[in-house]
């Protein structure tokens, strides 16, 4: 038997109830708590369709404290005059009196009372009248016989702002038998065991019905980090287009093979301190391949190859200078330089690592981010080539809206950055950069002179931005991390269509 | 990319139509520049300093245009005008002149003593000017611009403008003693020695970021007139006798700095732009400039040049099929005065001296794409046969990535770079010890040393999620540095695994059993005498 007496007699009263009845009535017959009542009409209802349970509220008037001792005692003003002998009473006595100062000037303004100012001892109070009515006592004692409505709403009103009465919100049920109305009741079942199944049991015991929409519990299980998730995509792109992975475990470079080698003049502002995060130890790089360095020099110098070059004195101090890498190009003209040593084979070559930037802070900016490097080098390739390769490339993110804006990149020539049309944003926003690269750069390599290597890239970051409606990019990158948002964070399928979209910190 | 702001209704008179907003972006977008925002003078002033401030300031709209960073032609409204208007084919590129006076050269004689702090400069005349404000606005912004961009902020190149009819050449650029320098500098009322000039800048927002490329030099650069009127000290200020003002008819040009090539390049660029408004227009009246050597050279060089190739290699580069004749056309679009000559293949080019930044084919190359529209070329894959590889090392990293996920730990991506507390002090070792390489200019301790070791990152991240419930299992797969005098650049990486288990109660079995885990996975069994690992207690970390 479920939950107790309370329940049970609740069952036994509606089986012969006439429709239902009420939860607080009930508690009334029984002498117990309504709360109690409430209890069991819950517990029943968990049970499936026993009964039925309609919430009702009510509202009722009731007496306060000082209501009731009035109903008992009568008002403050009818035992003031009720004190009063017929010879009177010194008002300063009477004042002494518990209902004294109310009742004094309530009986006053009901002219029962009234005061001598000129007696001897001082002022005296004398009935007016031989007899009262008390209306107050009258009307709370209605009240407490449950007979409130036969009062008016002004006297109501009036009694309420002399704290003597108030109006209480009673919350009861209404509980009639349901489908599966029974006296005799089992609880059902929540789980499904061996022994029901082995002993049959099963087929006669009732079953809880599933909550399906309560949540499931979730599995313990460790996740991956969102942009590794979609660094991880990226690669798989390039691999799917026959592109292979240069290496670039190296953070620290030269300046050579970050700038110089790349023909970006010792001039340029992307060299400057402000810009570039520079290495005191170990300050300088230890050594250069010299025949390339001397090739690069005199292209930087003097031209050649067809080309002016920057007319400069190129220093090799300057070359030497070590540093946090700012681009992964660099790693791309080491592999470049490497393919170049031997007889020319056409190669794609990718890479996604991280950059460092000595720039200002701000919420979409770090001073490391990973950037993203396609490279194809062949004979014959042109523009349109290019262009071609990054609507392949694009069309396997989900992006195939593209076009292309004149850009200037020292080390690319043609250049172009990539725009893609934004639907939420209704613009074209950058989605890449890109080029082919100059012969000032890859001449002196060593490389074939009618061999063209096309080129571009873009950062990792801005684009799992966008894909996880993160903002702030200290919540992606570094230690802040929301824990709560790597474990929530959904597949990474770049060419699906794209989520609703996500709150922040969903938690 | 400099960003360069103009007038929009100044720009479409000289343009000689009006555009929208949207069409001018679609031309501009064409032609490699970005309307990158439209303004006004009040709108800047009350964003950066409120409403009440920008009260009754100019409500012109402006036009603020990024422009490549290799385009000094494009730096005032002049250039961007005369490149669009050849563009558009509206007019013809105008010709570049210098013309030797009918009376005395202007000469400007430089002294050994600047060899050792700014031993070039450069000058030129624009005779018979004719400013008005905007022009006069213009012709200052421009000398900004190029300030800022080509001459590296007043290190390689200092431009200096004075009004011709105030001085008297012969001129002498020298270099002194700072307290053998003294003139009235620009808007100031009396004269200052270059002491105290150093002194009085210091405060200067606009001067003081120029102070250090001649602050601790024992001699300043100076140019005197033939009276021993200071023109300038480059690259700090003006004197304030020759001062331009929007009177002015005949300005003489001084560029000084550490980079000859680019000191030409800025005097061609300005007299190119600026000779327009000359009585003789596109006519700049030559300098002479003797050398400590004696050598003398006449400036401005507005030397054209003259390169030739061949169509097939225009179209093979950007992917089209041309004639010659139509090559020509879209070059000489950009400014490129170009024809078809020879066997009828090959296209001569004449590259004007605003155009300093075409220095090999490609850039010509570039150019004819540009006109032709690269939304127009015809996209195609190359055929290119490769069979595709992974690094090892990251493939290996892909693996082990997943199965410590599957393990149940949550992968952390943490900084690279850190303090020198973080992977010495905190975890009580001796910075020395680490071999960290170390950052000559971080702006602060956050970006010192690039990590020895993952696991501060991972000690940060659970710091940073203490809310989170526990246990926190962390790991993460990534780079650390160390100095390594047997590499090129005299440090490596290293591939790390870091593993972190948090929880109110130590369970060290746990991070233990994880290792265990690696290490099957890994194909290593356990056990010194098979050849395995062990496990081994040590000091420290």
């Amino acid at each position: 038997m479920a939950d107790g007496p309370v329940a049970e007699v609740l069952l036994r009263q509606l089986a012969t109830a006439d429709g239902g009845l009420d939860s607080a009535e009930l508690a009334a017959k029984l002498g117990v708590e309504h709360q109690a009542v409430v209890g069991a009409v819950k517990s029943l209802q968990a049970l499936g369709e026993i009964i039925e349970a309609e919430l009702r509220s009510t509202k009722r008037w009731e007496l306060t404290a000082e209501g009731e001792e009035i109903a008992r005692e009568g008002s403050h003003e009818a035992r003031v005059f009720r004190s009063i002998p017929p010879e009177g009473l010194a008002q300063s006595e009477l004042m002494r009196l518990p209902s004294g100062k109310v009742g004094f000037s309530k009986a006053m303004s009901n002219k029962w009372i009234r005061v001598d100012k000129s007696a001897a001892d001082g002022p005296r109070v004398f009935r007016v009248v031989d007899s009262v009515e008390d209306e107050v006592q009258r009307r709370l004692q209605l009240v407490q016989g449950g007979q409130a409505e036969k009062l008016g709403e002004k006297e109501r009103s009036e009694l309420r702002k002399r704290k003597l009465l108030t109006e209480v919100t009673l919350k009861t049920y209404w509980v009639s038998k349901g489908s599966a109305f029974s006296t005799s009741i089992s609880k059902q079942e929540t789980e499904l065991s061996p022994e029901m199944i082995s002993s049959g049991s099963w087929r006669d015991r009732p079953f809880k019905p599933y909550n399906f929409l309560a949540h499931g519990v979730l599995p313990d299980s460790g996740h991956l980090h969102p942009l590794l998730k979609v660094r991880t995509q990226f690669r798989q792109i390039f691999l799917e287009m026959g592109f292979t992975e240069m290496p670039t475990d190296n953070f620290i470079e030269s300046s050579f093979w970050n700038f110089d080698a790349l023909f970006q003049p010792q001039q340029h502002p992307a060299r400057d301190q402000h810009d570039t995060f520079f290495l005191r130890d170990p300050a300088e790089a230890l050594q250069l391949p010299m025949d390339y360095v001397h090739r690069v020099k005199r292209t930087h110098s003097q031209g050649g190859y067809g080309s002016q070059g920057y007319k400069y004195n190129w220093k090799l101090e300057e070359a030497r200078k070590n540093l946090l890498r700012t681009h992964t190009t660099s790693a791309s003209a080491r592999a470049l330089y490497r393919l170049a040593q031997k007889p020319f084979t056409p190669a794609k070559y990718f890479s996604i690592d991280r950059v460092f930037r000595n720039e200002t802070l701000d919420a979409t900016h770090l001073a490391e981010f990973h950037q993203i490097e396609g490279v194809v080098a062949d004979h014959g390739l042109t523009l349109g080539h290019l262009m071609g390769v990054l609507r392949e490339f694009f069309t396997k993110l989900g992006i195939t809206q593209l076009r292309f804006k004149p850009a200037y990149n020292p080390y690319t020539e043609p250049s172009m950055e990539v725009f893609s049309y934004h639907q939420g944003l209704r613009k074209w926003v950058e989605v890449g950069n890109s080029g082919i690269f100059r012969p000032e750069m890859l001449l002196p390599m060593g490389l074939p002179e009618n061999v063209s290597v096309i080129a571009w890239g873009l950062s990792l970051e801005r684009p799992t931005m966008i894909k996880y409606g993160i903002n702030n990019i200290r919540e992606l990158v570094g230690h802040k991390v929301n824990l709560q948002m790597v474990y929530d964070s959904p597949l990474c399928r770049l060419d699906a269509e794209p989520g609703p979209p996500r709150t922040q910190g969903t938690a | 990319m400099p960003t360069v702001s103009v007038k929009r209704d100044l720009l479409f008179r000289a343009l000689g139509r009006t555009y929208t907003d949207e069409e001018f972006d679609e031309l501009c977008f064409e032609f490699g520049l970005e309307l990158d925002e439209i303004t006004s003078e009040k709108e800047i002033i009350s964003k950066e300093q409120g409403n009440e401030k920008a009260e009754g300031a100019s409500d012109v709209v402006l036009y603020k245009i990024d422009v490549p960073a290799n385009r000094y032609d494009l730096l005032c409204l002049e250039g961007l005008v005369r490149g669009l208007q050849v563009f558009k084919e509206r007019i013809k590129a105008p010709v570049y002149k210098r013309v030797t006076p009918n009376g005395e050269i202007q000469k400007l004689i430089i002294t050994e003593e600047t060899a050792r702090i700014r031993p070039y400069a450069v000058a030129a005349v624009l005779r018979n000017i004719k400013f008005t404000k905007d022009r006069y606005d213009s012709f200052i912004e421009l000398q900004e611009k190029l300030h800022q961009n080509i001459c590296r902020k007043r290190a390689l190149v200092a431009i200096g403008t004075h009004d011709l009819d105030t001085l008297s050449g012969p001129f002498t650029y020298t270099a002194k003693r700072p307290s053998d320098i003294k003139f009235k500098p620009l808007n100031k009322t009396k004269e200052y020695t270059a002491c105290e000039l150093m002194n009085i800048y210091k405060t200067d927002n606009h001067l003081k970021h120029y102070l250090h490329i001649i602050e601790n030099k024992p001699l300043f650069p100076v140019i005197y007139d033939s009276n021993g009127v200071v023109l300038s000290m480059p690259p700090i200020i003006n004197g304030n006798h020759s001062k331009i003002t929007v009177n002015t008819r005949n300005v003489f040009i001084e560029c000084t700095g550490t980079d000859f090539t680019k000191a030409k390049i800025v005097l061609d660029v300005i007299v190119t732009m600026f000779s327009e408004y000359c009585e003789n227009p596109f006519m700049v009246e030559a300098a002479e400039v003797v050398f400590p050597n004696g050598k003398s050279y006449i400036f401005p060089e507005l030397a054209y040049r003259k390169e030739i190739v061949r169509a097939d290699l225009i179209n093979k580069k950007v992917g089209i099929r041309e004639t010659p004749e139509n090559i020509a056309k879209l070059l000489t679009r950009m400014h490129l005065k170009s024809e078809v000559i020879g066997d009828g293949n090959q296209i001569e080019i004449e590259i004007p001296p605003t155009r300093a930044d075409v220095i090999h084919a490609c850039d010509i190359v570039e150019d004819a794409a540009i006109a032709y529209g690269y939304n127009n070329i015809q996209m195609a894959l190359p055929k290119t046969y490769t069979i595709a590889n992974q690094f090892p090392l990251n493939k290996l990293t892909e693996l082990l990535r997943y199965d410590m996920a599957a393990a149940g730990f949550t992968e952390a991506l943490t900084f690279a770079l850190c303090s020198q507390e973080d992977i010495a002090d905190k975890l009580g070792l001796d910075i020395s010890a680490t071999k960290a390489v170390h950052i000559s200019n971080p702006k602060t301790a956050e970006f010192q040393v690039a990590r020895t070791t993952l696991l501060p990152g991972l000690l940060k991240t659970i710091a940073a999620n203490r809310k989170m419930p526990l246990p926190l299992k962390l790991f993460e797969i990534s780079d650390i540095v160390v100095k390594d005098s047997s590499r090129d650049v005299g440090a490596r990486n290293y591939r790390h695994l870091c593993a972190v288990y948090y929880n109110k109660n130590p369970g060290f079995e746990i991070i233990h059993g994880l290792l265990d885990r690696i290490m099957q996975l890994l194909n290593v069994p356990p056990g010194e005498k098979k050849g395995g690992y062990v496990i081994k207690a040590s000091e420290g970390t």
